[in-house]
């Protein structure tokens, strides 16, 4: 670590703070947690959480993750909702940059650290790669058993039937499995698992993938993970196995029919688009040629 | 074959500081019977009931109990593991008051198949026949399965935490003041129903109830608690016809005549 320290100071970072913001012991203590959850995939870790400079809520459980396994020779990208340009992952990124000096990108592909917030990108994660999700609520049992000491117990004891009794109302009222986002799932055959506010659409992405995938809570003060290549099954009943969502039309910039797409109203007499939440996705198969049936013909962004 | 006792308790002692609510309680359960737990308010019935059930640690004493494949297994020193499971798959609870045992946020039918669930159960339409069966079972009109609890009366919530119970067919039910709250001709109907159900089901039950009329109707062995002490055991009939302690004498004249 040490040796690496040295060419931290060398980049353009902000004076009086260490790298990464959080002091090494925090990180330290940070790892050994991140190091327990990849040893139980699935499994809650308490952690000291540290006061951030922004609320609990906006994603201070994932910086400190972040914080914690971040490198000088890291790349990071930062999604909000699939959008390397709100706000939220605008505020985020720069936070690192000036924290860390560390390069960035808006490029799945090129990105060695991710830290997103409710999407997982469209482009296929691979070994090395690490994905860092914020959670709000990590313990998906909360809304159905309120005491922390017995839902403690229920995971000890894997006592998960009272989440198929969340799924069967879903279909006695709605006729189908209407949880749409933070679909519970069981890793590795054994926990229970939130996996944070992502659409259901993304949930069979975090089955048997390449990449390190981890979860932090900044306010709940846990932290969970999914090592690579982890059995992860969503619950779902026989007769009503496990779907994700369609669209009744393709992205209306790229044309992709295999992505998660945001619906965007127009005006005020019903006109709306579909467009590819993950911007990075979209732009590269723009790049590539491919048009849906509202994009201009591509043109380099020569502003710049 | 000599039939062995389904559950037997020995010498149980459970105090609440210098309070004593059960006084080395000693008594067995036979497969199929009904044993009612009879005494004034604050004689330690449902401490008994609690303690048994294992939602109280208690100071000292056994609860054996005679699993479906054989064993017998101490439920005070079991694992949480092993009692928990026990209590998901033979054993029942009817709480005194229905919110206590039922989930008010989940439909009736949902509240009806949280126990096959739990054990395993993953077909929705073979969850849902289930239900209805039992919503019929007890006397409950099938249209209203997918109706939250709360739109239940009383009566209706009290058989629903029994169809609930008895979903994976216990061995064992322990009820607490079943029939408390309701009025007459509910209980009256509620009572048949439970003697109906027992029957059918050959389930062992242990009833607390400080209602004579109740026990009488239902029980058929009681015991007589005061202080935490049993201070009388027998027959139903036996016990309420002639009462030999000084105690269960005043516990039965005291009951009104219409």
């Amino acid at each position: 670590m040490s040796s690496l320290q040295q060419s931290y100071q060398t980049t353009a970072t902000l004076d009086g703070y260490n790298f990464g913001f959080l002091d090494e012991q925090t990180k330290r203590m940070l790892r050994r947690a991140i190091l327990k959850a990849v040893a139980i995939p699935g499994y809650q870790v308490p952690f000291g959480s540290r006061e951030m400079p922004l609320p609990y809520g906006w994603g201070t459980g994932g910086m400190q993750v972040t914080a914690a396994v971040i490198g000088g020779n890291d790349i990071l990208k930062v999604i909000d909702q699939g959008a390397d340009d709100t706000t939220n992952a605008v505020s985020i990124r720069r936070f690192f940059v000036r924290m860390t000096g560390v390069a960035t990108t808006e490029k799945t592909r090129e990105a060695t650290l991710i830290q997103t917030r409710h999407r997982v990108p469209e482009t296929p994660l691979s070994e090395g790669q690490i994905l860092v999700y914020q959670v709000p609520i990590p313990e998906p049992l909360r809304w159905l058993e309120p005491r922390e000491t017995e839902t403690r117990k229920m995971h000890a004891l894997s006592e998960y039937g009272v989440m198929h009794v969340k799924l069967y109302e879903d279909i006695a009222q709605h006729g189908h499995i209407s949880t749409a986002y933070d679909y519970p799932v069981l890793v590795n055959g054994r926990y229970l698992m939130r996996c944070s506010p992502i659409p259901k659409f993304d949930t069979p992405k975090l089955h048997m993938n390449g990449a390190l995938q981890l979860f932090g809570a900044g306010r709940e003060k846990r932290i969970y993970a999914v090592p690579p290549y982890t059995d992860v099954k969503p619950l779902d009943f026989e007769d009503h196995p496990f779907e994700i969502e369609r669209w009744p039309e393709d992205c209306a910039l790229c044309g992709a029919g295999d992505s998660f797409l945001d619906e965007v109203i127009l005006d005020d007499r019903g006109g709306r688009m579909f467009v590819c939440s993950d911007t990075d996705y979209c732009g590269e198969r723009r790049a590539a040629g491919h048009v849906g049936k509202m994009s201009a013909p591509y043109k380099e962004e020569a502003a710049e | 074959m000599i039939e062995m006792p389904l559950l037997s308790v020995e010498s149980l002692n459970k105090t609440f500081g210098r309070q004593v609510a059960c006084r080395d309680v000693s008594f067995e359960l036979w497969p199929g019977e009904v044993l009612g737990i009879v005494g004034e308010s604050g004689s330690g019935k449902s401490t008994l009931l609690n303690a048994i059930a294992g939602r109280l640690s208690v100071d000292s004493g056994k609860v054996l109990y005679r699993t479906a494949t054989g064993q017998i297994t101490d439920l005070i020193s079991a694992s949480d593991a092993q009692r928990r499971h026990l209590m998901r798959t033979e054993w029942g609870f009817v709480q005194q008051h229905a919110r206590d045992g039922l989930r008010m946020g989940f439909s009736a039918g949902a509240n009806i198949g949280e126990r096959l669930m739990a054990i395993g159960q993953k077909h929705y339409g073979n969850l849902r026949d289930t239900a209805l069966d039992w919503m019929q079972a007890v006397e409950i009109s099938p249209e209203r399965i997918d109706d939250l609890p709360r739109t239940f009366s009383g009566g209706m919530q009290q058989r629903l935490q029994i169809a609930r119970n008895l979903v994976t067919h216990p061995r064992i039910v322990l009820m607490d003041e079943p029939t408390g709250g309701l009025d007459v001709s509910v209980q009256a109907r509620l009572l048949d129903l439970l003697r109906r159900l027992v029957q059918e089901h050959n389930v062992a039950v242990i009833v607390v109830t400080h209602d004579l009329g109740v026990a009488r109707l239902l029980a058929h062995r009681l015991m007589v608690m005061r202080r935490g002490e049993v201070v009388e055991a027998g027959l139903t009939d036996q016990l309420l016809d002639d009462p030999q302690h000084a105690y269960t004498q005043l516990l039965v004249s005291s009951v009104l005549s219409v």
